[in-house]
């Protein structure tokens, strides 16, 4: 899916856990997360904890979409 | 099927005995009966007819395929509208050896009068002929010689393959030296996939050759697309595979090998509640994603970040999917239906998110 | 600190007074084996007991765990003793939906051919739970179930005469010929989440991998099964019972190559646990002094990621691998098969495309949640025909793509 929409023109971030299956897949701008479950999320943390690391994750993302790439690149 | 098989036969300016390369821009032409490798392939094969065969200069489809490909097209449609026993049973087309152009119309024709009159369609090609990759997927390719020195063996691996396909038989690359044609299939070996393991790590320690049984594929790639001038301005969507939907499953997507994506409003909504949206992915344990679904598909984030003035605007849908066990066919499907929704609405960024 | 097993077929099963083997049949009285199990466990609402033997017309669905019965008649601690164990009887937990991927194992027809559960005599256990237990709990509930079955079915053979004796023993006593080479076994365990977890010695196998363990103690019931994934290759707890590549190896030990042990790994959720777990491994397996490796695995997609990287890396440490893996290439076969490769996986053996489709024809019996029937329909692509034939993907069927390689089913490209 990455590769399609990407193919249309449209900068795609692939935010998911396992980076080498991304890499596999072909996407460009590669975001890791937390972990396959909870990508964006993490139970083992209070409440707002976890949404000020989701907003991280998210920001981080938005940065990765506005940084040009060459090549395959994890931010 | 009646005997004789009735065949319809391709071959280039040259073999259908036309003229050399002074005709290779020649627009195909229907000739009765069989020609050059046709006279060889029915004395090989005396349960064959060459009804019809098809003469076409190989510049011409090769520049012109599409126009070619009505042409014969057209050509033929008198034989698939005459009665039942007259009809065809199969199209053959070379062996067209290592000659690239010659290849290329070979393989177009077989792949649309396959598809449009539903019959099988067999070439023949030299394993290197460039076409070879074009269009091993689409249809069958026997194995040819380089050159016309290797005519008559190229000719009868057409040949039987050909037969066996008309007669249901089972086929292997290997056995009836064809081109694979990247399809997997399954079948019941004589020993265990444990015995199996452990016979070929023990020739692979001694330094004897083994074959693997899954050849490691090579991954396409897509170029870049520029990046985001300023997120503060831009349209952004978002797409999961994480398999979050709304509650009940609306659209059933699969818990695994996904048939379809789900298309689902988000407007005036700022993050997925777990009384409304759940996953229907298999893959994971859902206890998490379930508890609170911006964990997979961070909704909540996305809108508080827009508030903030760190995204322009978000596109009113999100699309879910289940990336479990689904074929790489089927996303790219749901890749290109998505991408169009999202080019013809303005979106620029896309933040995809997987588990 | 050998181990011996002491193994029994049996030639059929029945309900009876006392549960028994008597003349190679196996008795087995319902209402004793009812009532232990309800009184292990209060969290069991409903129960039903029944026998599946191989070439019935019988279906069985929302099949969740299997395992061999089994008794420790001498010693007390793992890989200790004398075990006596009923090779050709299994108990099959069902229970209703919970993690999406329970199975179906068909006695009879096209689809006993892929799953070792047709030729075995099943003691089918539909298990209900109490109303208001979590998912993990409700597994929990059915899983404990399942093992207390197969100890109260271990009794009936305590005192019986093994069929077969065999005697495994740690690799570190067994005779070295110094002209084979020297084989590892890595063997990789789903170990996710709460509905995808095996246990080793009943403790989560998300904690303490990777270690090395002796084959030994894995011979006897070390590793249970507790996970949800696809039915075709979870590696259920008589898969761990009957883990083919460790009988292979040794019986080959001396003869073709010499077994130096087992690594135990696991297949985490996060990269960082994936890449450690992955560069521990390759340490012990150095460790061992194997010049060869086979990994097993266990589930498809993210694990995909630690079998190519647990090659990889002992490719690169100069350890040749040969890797056990199932394929999930489309219904047509024309899809990528794998989510990760890598150019060193040179040697895999394919256990079949898990996409490939087969059609059940109807059964004159229906064994576990019937109810739930229509619900597997959401769980994998199938659909029911209108002569109730059921066209199913190979993923549901138990242990059909098992990627310990206990199946001879295998693919090729055509």
């Amino acid at each position: 899916m990455v590769k399609e929409i990407e193919r249309a023109g449209i900068p795609v971030v692939h935010c998911c856990s396992i980076i080498p299956i991304s890499k596999t897949v072909g996407a460009n701008r590669i975001v890791p997360t937390i972990a396959i479950p909870h990508p964006f999320g993490d139970p083992a943390l209070r409440l707002e904890e976890e949404k000020t690391v989701r907003k991280e994750l998210v920001k981080k993302a938005l940065k990765a979409l506005a940084t040009p790439v060459n090549q395959q690149t994890i931010f | 099927m009646a005997l004789p098989y009735r065949i319809i036969h391709c071959l280039n300016q040259f073999f259908g005995g036309i003229g050399g390369e002074d005709k290779a821009s020649l627009k195909p032409c229907l000739l009765e009966g069989p020609r050059g490798p046709g006279n060889i392939l029915q004395k090989f094969f005396p349960d064959i007819e060459v009804t019809a065969t098809i003469a076409f200069g190989d510049n011409y489809v090769a520049e012109n395929t599409d126009r070619a490909v009505r042409e014969v097209l057209d050509m033929l449609r008198p034989f698939f509208e005459s009665a039942k026993a007259e009809k065809p049973v199969m199209l053959l087309a070379g062996p067209a050896f290592n000659a690239g152009r010659y290849g290329l119309a070979c393989g177009a024709l077989c792949k649309a009068v396959a598809a449009r009159y539903e019959i099988p369609a067999v070439a023949s090609m030299f394993p290197q002929n460039p076409a070879v990759n074009e269009y091993r997927k689409d249809i069958y390719i026997a194995k040819a010689g380089e050159d016309v020195m290797a005519m008559e063996e190229s000719v009868r691996k057409l040949g039987v393959l050909g037969l066996k396909l008309l007669e249901g038989e089972a086929i292997w690359p290997e056995k009836d030296e064809y081109i694979p044609r990247g399809f997997r299939q399954n079948y019941f070996h004589t020993q265990s996939g444990a015995t199996r393991a452990i016979d070929m790590l023990l020739k692979k320690l001694k330094g004897e050759s083994f074959t693997t049984e899954y050849p490691m594929p090579t991954f396409d790639r897509v170029k870049p697309a520029p990046a985001i001038k300023d997120m503060s301005t831009a349209r952004l969507a978002l797409v999961t595979s994480g398999g979050i939907v709304p509650k009940g499953n609306p659209d059933r997507i699969s818990a695994a090998n996904a048939q379809c994506f789900g298309t689902y409003s988000i407007e005036g909504i700022s993050a997925f509640t777990p009384e409304s949206y759940q996953t229907a992915h298999g893959g994971y344990d859902p206890t998490f994603a379930n508890e609170n679904p911006n964990r997979v598909l961070p909704l909540d984030a996305v809108c508080e970040l827009a508030a903030e003035g760190f995204i322009g605007t978000l596109h009113e849908y999100y699309y879910a999917t289940v990336g479990n066990a689904t074929s790489v066919a089927n996303a790219r499907k749901f890749g290109e239906s998505i991408a169009k929704i999202l080019v013809a609405d303005g979106v620029q960024a896309v933040i995809l998110t997987s588990t | 600190m050998a181990l011996t097993i002491g193994s029994i077929w049996i030639e059929d099963i029945e309900f009876g007074h006392k549960s028994l083997l008597r003349d190679k049949i196996l008795v087995v009285n319902k209402e004793d084996l009812r009532n232990f199990l309800l009184g292990k466990d209060n969290r069991i609402r409903a129960l039903d007991i029944a026998l599946a033997k191989p070439e019935e017309s019988t279906r069985i669905i929302c099949v969740k765990d299997v395992i061999a019965p089994w008794c420790k008649v001498k010693g007390d601690a793992p890989g200790e003793g004398v075990n006596h164990v009923v090779k050709n009887v299994a108990v099959v937990t069902c229970g209703k939906i919970v993690g999406y991927q329970e199975g179906i194992i068909d006695m009879s027809g096209p689809g006993a051919a892929y799953s070792p559960f047709s030729q075995t005599f099943n003691v089918v256990l539909d298990i209900e739970v109490v109303p208001g237990l979590e998912p993990h709990q409700h597994e929990e509930v059915v899983r404990l179930a399942g093992l207390a079955a197969a100890n109260f079915l271990g009794e009936a053979i305590r005192t019986s005469e093994p069929d077969l004796l065999e005697t495994f023993d740690s690799p570190d006593v067994l005779p070295v010929s110094p002209d084979l080479p020297k084989v590892a076994y890595v063997y990789m365990l789903l170990s996710q989440g709460l509905l995808h977890d095996t246990y080793v010695f009943g403790q989560d196998a998300k904690a303490g991998m990777p270690r090395i363990i002796s084959p030994h103690v894995l011979m006897d019931v070390s590793i249970t099964s507790g996970n949800c994934v696809s039915a075709c290759d979870k590696n259920t707890t008589w898969h761990h019972q009957n883990n083919p590549l460790l009988r292979e190896m040794y019986q080959r030990h001396g003869k073709e190559l010499n077994f130096v042990g087992v690594v135990l790994t696991n297949e985490p959720v996060r990269l960082a646990a994936k890449q450690d777990s992955s560069a521990k491994t390759i340490e012990l397996v150095k460790s061992m002094g194997a010049e060869g490796a086979v990994i097993s695995k266990e589930g498809f997609g993210n694990p995909d990621a630690d079998q190519m990287m647990l090659i990889r890396g002992l490719e690169e440490a100069g350890v040749k691998t040969t890797s056990i893996t199932d394929e999930y290439a489309g219904v047509d076969g024309g899809s990528q098969s794998l989510a990760d490769v890598t150019s060193e996986a040179d040697a895999i053996i394919s256990v079949g495309n898990a996409n490939g489709l087969i059609i059940l024809p109807p059964m004159d019996r229906l064994l576990g949640p019937i109810k739930d029937l229509s619900h597997l329909a959401g769980a994998y692509p199938q659909s029911v025909h209108d002569d109730r034939s059921l066209e199913i993907e190979l993923q549901g069927i138990i242990g059909s793509t098992n990627e310990l390689g206990s199946q001879r089913l295998s693919c090729r490209e055509i």
